[in-house]
């Protein structure tokens, strides 16, 4: 068990509901991944679809708590109203927050995400902010009021894994007692595996599960892979060097020649 | 009255923004309003008087990573 903003919850895997094949596809995946909380997004209704009433009904099924996000926002005011609209439409304060400032890499406007943070922490909203390992940034918005950080370890959809590690481990020795949470940028199990070695509370990804050629699989995948990075912490890790040391002992070895 | 509704123009009678969501067929708690950028609770979507030119934002639940 860990606790966001008061909650205690049981898998530290979050799961992004984006991209999968089919929407039984989707709640399968969620259940094999065992996660407690998955992020939607507020989009256009098309007229006379239903889509979102489809899909809300299809989420509140699943039972697991709700993290809705800003995705696509680029300022301030946008991330906010968005905020705003989603704790309507949900009925939960909180939010991933996104603010983007780099159309390529989707990197967030740190700047942005600090006053957007500040704006919905005064109005009484649990923001979960999706920043860049960058320590300072990551400082500002402790004091704009926000408890949780979920720095990126690679550019969201990337794949790529964790790209600057320094960063990552800084990260956690600065800010022991925050929760952490890894979003964006996981391609694979043992990338989870790796950020959960090092200490972080939790991943959050997406992409690499319902892009997968069977998201079921991979979620349960990433699953194992979350709960064998937290326990290997939990338990203390060798420490790697450059020379061998025997694992059997010395002490009364035969003699034959 | 002239609206931009999702960002599309339209030409439409109603007067509310409750009467514009009649109107388009848009019923029940799943979603959210803005006008000209701003959030308008549920609450008071049926006092809310539209203008010429207002744009309304109708959101949602949807697929997010």
């Amino acid at each position: 068990m860990f606790e966001l903003y008061g909650t205690e919850l049981s898998s530290r895997l979050l799961l992004g509901t984006a991209q999968y094949p089919s929407p039984a596809v989707l709640a399968d995946a969620v259940r094999a991944s065992g996660t407690s909380v998955v992020t939607v997004s507020l989009r256009r209704e098309m007229a006379g679809g239903r889509a979102g009433e489809k899909f809300w009904s299809l989420i509140r099924s699943l039972g697991t708590r709700i993290l809705p996000n800003t995705a696509g926002c680029h300022s301030v005011k946008e991330a906010v109203t968005t905020a705003n609209m989603a704790r309507e439409v949900f009925g939960t304060t909180w939010i991933k927050l996104e603010v983007i400032g780099n159309h390529d890499t989707l990197q967030p406007d740190v700047f942005g995400l600090v006053e957007a943070t500040r704006i919905l922490c005064e109005d009484g909203f649990a923001v979960f902010p999706y920043t860049t390992d960058d320590l300072v940034a990551a400082e500002r918005l402790l004091e704009a009021g926000c408890k949780v950080l979920m720095p990126w370890c690679a550019p969201i959809g990337s794949a790529l894994g964790p790209v600057n590690m320094t960063a990552l481990r800084s990260m956690r020795g600065h800010f022991p007692g925050v929760p952490l949470i890894v979003d964006a940028g996981l391609g694979r199990p043992s990338h989870a595996t790796t950020v959960m070695e090092l200490g972080f509370d939790a991943v959050l990804l997406n992409t690499a599960v319902a892009r997968a050629a069977d998201p079921v699989g991979m979620a349960r995948a990433f699953s194992k892979a979350v709960e064998a990075g937290r326990e290997a912490y939990s338990s203390g890790m060798l420490e790697p060097r450059d020379v061998a040391v025997p694992s059997t002992p010395t002490i009364g070895r035969a003699v034959f020649s | 009255m002239k609206l931009i509704v999702n960002g599309e123009a339209l030409e439409i009678a109603a007067t509310t923004l409750a009467a514009l969501l009649a109107a388009l067929d848009y019923e029940g708690d799943w979603l959210a309003t803005a006008v000209n950028s701003d959030l308008v609770h549920k609450a008071n979507r049926a006092e809310f008087r539209l203008s010429d030119g207002d744009r309304i934002e109708i959101l949602s639940p949807m697929q997010g990573g």
